[in-house]
């Protein structure tokens, strides 16, 4: 008797948690469902060779979608994370090279540096009291002229062995530094296909994300972007939860910055492209169940957006679709993603209930 | 002091921007003027020819910005600009001919009409709609040029719109004035004015009173869509043909000046003189550095500076307490 009431309420349990992770699961699925379909079609699906490429292809706009995740929640917008992620492309393309010592100081000088620039945009918004859109638009610049300094022309001297660990799977890792018998041992065999960028991927949602989300300042994001009146009543500390949000952003914009530089071995201040990541960035995040209004959603759920982006665009490849074409379809695809949310709109019975 | 203090509470919220960015106006016109003076010995900003041709080139982006405005006054955005300004200049020369500028002004149209239907019937938020529109744009004139400039070019009288003049003023100045009277006619004069501020001040309230709220909002993102079509058929003409990423140029300018103005990023509030200083402040800012030969990268800087400087001076929003 109490056993089954106890199965019931589980499975009431489930099917809540079900209900409150809809968006995430169906990012997941629809992930998934592509990206089988991918190796399908594939010549060498499912083979390390193309998990490596297709994790390294996503890695710099996964961490971009993550850093744009958090000023979302708080019903806010980074314009700024393709110009962090650039200015450290730049840094990091002066920076990573030397003895290990000289690259691991490099390392931590760069992340600490997308974490400054994240700090920046906090201090704007929360102290100029400038809304974060136009802010991040005026710091976005700021921060793309400091990039332009740096590297006034693509270049940039970048430690090989590092980049190439960096952009390979784990039995690369152990052969080029060494360990494991040079990967070669037995224990080690399992585990030697996964992509590096992949376990990156996983650590900074597992480490960085998670706890944060967790904390009182991260669920004070979520009460901000839910209704900041309300959250200021209830005595949380806005401001400060607004500065880590934006911090926390620049320090994933800044991941990304650096994995790109050495995954292209070069710095390069391009503006066209900050201007795509950012914008593919809010693609992503909205794909991946955040709601642009604020409250809803997880890093989690962009990674997932950004995985679906770059998927859609390997299908194209194999299917060698006219690439004068391909623009256009993933056009479409973007527009048909964000307007998935509008068939609630059909739903609504009190036309009131459409403005918030 | 006492006396200061009420000049500047006398103002009213929205004069305050205006007062400011012509006194910014100003000021860039006297930096830029004593570096001439030093450098070269001539106060050449000064001189009406370079003042005109100035406005020429600010035109563009005077209408670009003129549409936003209406769109950001709803408290919406409109980030397809960039592709509806270069699709309107690729189709307009394709076709060419007398109906080159109907067509150019059509296809503004056309974006906006499916902007404004996502924004107002879907409710899908206009950051991400405008986004994915301006990349099915883009693709669709990929498809169509091929990923090429195109090899057409403008018509004659699209060139005469751009760089032609009347009595020594730019008739791309004169289109500009004559677009920019219409607006301030619309905004301060038409029910449909009184709407937008309504709607982005509260849309809730305005539907309750009866305002047509969807059709508005369509309404405003159409004139967006085709001012930008206009900014793209004009700039077609002035650099005798179209080409790819024309429009990339005008899209966060035409923000920044918006807001510049004093115009509220979230709507409901704003006055278009305040956006044409807008538009003025950043052509003569931009003037003044290529004077100094200032790199891609200081420019950056200063103009990001700028728009944060000027808005801690008056754009500052009111602390959440409750």
């Amino acid at each position: 008797m109490s056993g089954s009431s106890g199965q019931r309420r589980s499975l009431t349990n489930l099917a809540i948690s079900l209900k409150q992770n809809a968006a995430l699961i169906t990012v997941i699925v629809v992930f998934l469902a592509f990206y089988v379909f991918y190796n399908l079609n594939h010549p060498r699906g499912f083979s390390t060779a193309v998990y490596i490429q297709n994790a390294n292809e996503v890695f710099a706009l996964a961490m971009v979608a993550m850093a744009q995740t958090i000023p979302v929640l708080m019903g806010g917008l980074d314009l700024s994370v393709g110009a962090i992620m650039t200015l450290v492309n730049c840094l990091a393309s002066h920076l990573i090279n030397g003895s290990p010592a000289q690259m691991a100081l490099g390392i931590l000088l760069c992340l600490l540096a997308g974490t400054a620039c994240g700090f920046i945009n906090g201090c704007v918004v929360v102290y100029g009291r400038i809304q974060p859109i136009i802010a991040t638009l005026a710091t976005g610049a700021i921060f793309m002229g400091l990039a332009l300094f740096l590297r006034p022309s693509p270049g940039g001297d970048v430690d090989g062995d590092l980049s190439w660990v960096f952009t390979n799977d784990l039995y690369e890792v152990a052969a080029t530094y060494g360990f494991a018998q040079s990967g070669e041992a037995a224990w080690f065999t399992p585990i030697a296909w996964i992509p590096v960028p992949l376990i990156l991927l996983v650590l900074a949602a597992v480490i960085v994300w998670m706890p944060f989300a967790r904390s009182i300042t991260g669920r004070t994001v979520y009460a901000i972007g839910s209704a900041e009146g309300a959250a200021y009543m209830s005595g949380l500390g806005i401001d400060r939860a607004k500065i880590a949000a934006f911090t926390l952003g620049g320090f994933f914009a800044g991941m990304g910055g650096l994995y790109l530089t050495l995954q292209t071995s070069s710095g390069n201040a391009d503006i066209p492209q900050a201007g795509a990541y950012t914008l593919n960035s809010i693609a992503a995040v909205v794909i991946g169940g955040t709601s642009l209004l604020g409250g809803v959603g997880s890093a989690i759920g962009s990674i997932f957006g950004a995985l679906v982006l770059r998927t859609i665009s390997f299908n194209f490849r194999i299917f060698e679709i006219d690439p004068l074409l391909q623009p256009l379809f993933e056009g479409v695809v973007l527009l048909a993603a964000v307007s998935l949310g509008a068939l609630a709109v059909v739903r609504v019975k009190n036309t009131l209930e459409l403005f918030r | 002091m006492s006396d200061q203090k009420t000049l500047w509470n006398r103002l009213s919220a929205e004069d305050r921007p205006i007062l400011f960015a012509a006194l910014f106006v100003v000021l860039i016109l006297a930096i830029g003027t004593a570096y001439t003076l030093t450098t070269q010995g001539t106060a050449t900003l000064l001189s009406p020819t370079y003042l005109l041709q100035q406005l020429q080139v600010g035109a563009f982006l005077g209408l670009v910005a003129a549409g936003m405005m209406l769109v950001i006054l709803l408290g919406h955005i409109d980030l397809s600009v960039p592709w509806t300004v270069a699709a309107s200049a690729m189709m307009a020369t394709t076709v060419g001919g007398p109906a080159a500028i109907p067509v150019g002004l059509s296809v503004g149209l056309l974006v906006g009409l499916i902007n404004g239907f996502g924004v107002a019937y879907l409710r899908i938020p206009s950051m991400i709609f405008t986004l994915g529109v301006n990349a099915v744009v883009r693709g669709l004139m990929v498809a169509h040029t091929g990923g090429f400039a195109p090899q057409t070019a403008a018509t004659p009288l699209m060139q005469y719109l751009a760089v032609g003049k009347i009595g020594g003023v730019p008739v791309a100045l004169i289109v500009w004035a004559v677009v920019s009277v219409c607006i301030v006619l619309l905004l301060n004069r038409t029910s449909i004015g009184r709407y937008l501020f309504a709607i982005g001040n509260k849309e809730a309230a305005a539907f309750l009173a009866g305002v047509p709220t969807r059709r508005i909002i369509i309404l405003a993102f159409c004139l967006c869509g085709m001012l930008s079509g206009l900014a793209g058929t004009l700039l077609a003409g002035y650099s005798t043909k179209a080409y790819q990423g024309m429009g990339d140029a005008y899209l966060l300018p035409a923000i920044a000046a918006v807001v510049i103005g004093g115009t509220h990023i979230l709507g409901g509030r704003g006055r278009y003189l305040g956006t044409l200083l807008g538009v003025i402040l950043i052509v003569l800012l931009n003037s003044v550095l290529s004077i100094m030969q200032m790199p891609e990268a200081g420019r950056q800087v200063i103009y990001g500076s700028v728009i944060i400087v000027m808005l801690l001076v008056y754009g500052r929003t009111e602390k959440v307490t409750q």
